[in-house]
């Protein structure tokens, strides 16, 4: 009995250390980090070399803008070029407002100088990448504003569009290759992409989740892929910071929290709800209980989302030194430490898609686990 | 902060993409490809099982070939000691056989040339003895030519028979 206590109460704190590990891992990497793409930066660079002609005088170049112009989201995609007359791919933007649904391409604001006319009166703000909408004289109606609903095809969205078919491609191919090959040796993309499916399989979703990991290994290959992918989208030049995005981080993490609850075996909600403790601390245990099923995919959240936004922020902050230091003698420095941040968030990408796939499983491996009493019997099941 | 505030447009496009991408690569990628990979090792392992058991039985086979080996070994050698021994035991006897009948011969060569070497004492014997009285009659007749030498004689052979 004191075992088996000792037991539950232990479980959780293992996962508590887990997971204060891969935070601590994460605030290494979010140093390391460092070094996204440095076309990336190469991009900015342009953009910014505009900036600095054009405001010469006016104000002193500010990397904190640059950097977050990077790092957000926007209604078109910026490739290259300045504020006035960008290279850029228009997107849809969808609007939902009182006046109902209305859908038109981005390029009517005119990067942000023109008012649109629709059904409302709509303007673009750069600085925060909003859609308001205005009078004929441009003053923002606050009330109406708050109304509008926004699911334009950002940059983001289209760039999670863009990992999604580029997935589809892959997998589909590969899948159709297992139809036409059978049980024959792989070949092709086929053989690069079953060593991943293996490692998800047998190193990440088997050890963390034990006899049931078959059930939940098409959501874990899923997710990983799905972060992998995007990251490496990201580290292209001109890619969006997709998965660095805060919107994105908390659906996949909340998907996960669902995913987890839901499939929670009696055991996990026996823990959460009676935890085995005396029954007086209950007012204390169930609610840090709760919080802790909360934190965990909030912590997975915010995990990947400082990882990637911290790899672009590095590796522009990189470029910008030659903008701060007013000198073209400081590329050399800027390009070195961004070659070698590059290849740095290269590691990264894959790192932290194994770290939120592995923590995933971990996760829902802890909601399945059969308890000891069980054992013996969910043996026999696996048996048969 | 509006870093970290979530948007309402993106948390709804990746809810919608991602959840239908978990549906859609569950159907058409994963199910096929994780049975594929499942048929394959399962294949993989029986063959591995058949490879060993085909290993088992050809070290098997092999035991039972050395065993007939050496019991094949161990009847040759049994045979050839046989063969040699019969052969010994041939030759002892042949030369036995060759030694007896030699003896034999050579028993009967001797018991022939015995009686020859009788019949030839007895034949010299005969001649001698009719030799003897031819030349004693020669003799006789010549001594007893005159009265003289037969009264020498007389007298000789009467010393003669005295001294005897």
């Amino acid at each position: 009995m004191i075992n088996r206590t000792l037991f539950s109460i232990s479980k959780p704190i293992i996962a508590n250390i887990a997971i204060a590990f891969f935070v601590l891992i994460s605030l290494n990497s979010r140093a390391t980090d460092t070094a996204s793409v440095a076309d990336h930066a190469v991009d900015h660079l342009t953009d910014s070399t505009h900036n600095t002609t054009h405001d010469q005088g006016d104000k002193p170049f500010d990397p904190t803008e640059v950097i977050f112009e990077h790092i957000s989201d926007a209604h078109e995609w910026h490739l290259w070029g300045d504020h006035h007359n960008p290279v850029s791919i228009p997107l849809p933007i969808i609007l939902y407002s009182d006046k109902g649904l209305e859908v038109f391409m981005s390029r009517e604001f005119h990067h942000g100088e023109a008012i649109y006319k629709g059904k409302n009166n709509y303007k673009l703000f750069k600085v925060n990448n909003k859609i308001k909408i205005v009078n004929e004289l441009g003053e923002v109606d606050e009330q109406k504003t708050a109304k509008l609903i926004d699911i334009s095809i950002t940059q983001h969205v289209a760039s999670m569009l863009l990992g999604v078919f580029i997935i589809f491609c892959i997998f589909l191919t590969v899948a159709s290759n297992y139809k036409k090959r059978g049980i024959s040796a792989p070949k092709g993309i086929q053989s690069f992409i079953e060593p991943l499916i293996i490692f998800v399989r047998d190193d990440i979703a088997k050890p963390n989740i034990g006899p049931k990991a078959e059930r939940f290994l098409p959501f874990l290959l899923t997710i990983f892929f799905f972060i992998w992918v995007n990251n490496l989208l990201g580290l292209i030049p001109s890619g969006a910071n997709f998965t660095g995005n805060i919107s994105v981080t908390l659906v996949l993490a909340t998907v996960t929290l669902i995913v987890t609850n839901v499939n929670g075996n009696k055991d996990y909600w026996k823990h959460i709800l009676l935890p085995p403790v005396p029954w007086w601390l209950y007012p204390i245990m169930i609610p840090v209980e709760i919080i802790g099923v909360i934190s965990k995919p909030f912590a997975l959240m915010i995990r990947l989302f400082a990882n990637i936004t911290a790899g672009h922020i590095i590796i522009i902050s990189l470029i910008s030194l030659i903008f701060i230091f007013k000198t073209i003698a400081i590329s050399p420095v800027s390009i070195a430490f961004g070659l070698f941040m590059d290849v740095l968030e290269l590691l990264v990408a894959f790192l932290q898609a194994y770290i939120f796939t592995m923590l995933t499983a971990l996760f829902i491996g802890t909601a399945v686990a059969e308890h000891e009493h069980d054992h013996s019997h969910d043996n026999e099941h696996a048996h048969h | 902060m509006e870093l970290i505030t979530p948007s309402i447009g993106l948390v709804f496009w990746t809810t919608i993409v991602f959840v239908l991408l978990i549906i859609l690569l569950t159907k058409f990628a994963w199910k096929p490809i994780l049975a594929a990979i499942k048929e394959r090792e399962n294949s993989i392992e029986q063959a591995l099982n058949a490879a060993e058991n085909a290993k088992k039985e050809m070290q098997q086979l092999q035991a039972d070939n050395e065993k007939f080996m050496r019991e094949a070994r161990a009847e040759r050698d049994l045979l050839l000691k046989e063969a040699r021994d019969a052969k010994d035991a041939m030759i002892a006897e042949a030369k036995g056989k060759a030694n007896s009948e030699a003896e034999k011969i050579i028993k009967q060569a001797r018991e022939s040339i015995n009686l020859e070497k009788l019949a030839a004492i007895n034949e010299l014997k005969t001649s001698v003895g009719i030799l003897a009285v031819e030349i004693a009659e020669k003799i006789i007749n010549q001594q007893l030519s005159s009265d003289d030498k037969q009264k020498s004689l007389v007298s000789n052979l009467l010393q003669e028979a005295n001294l005897n």
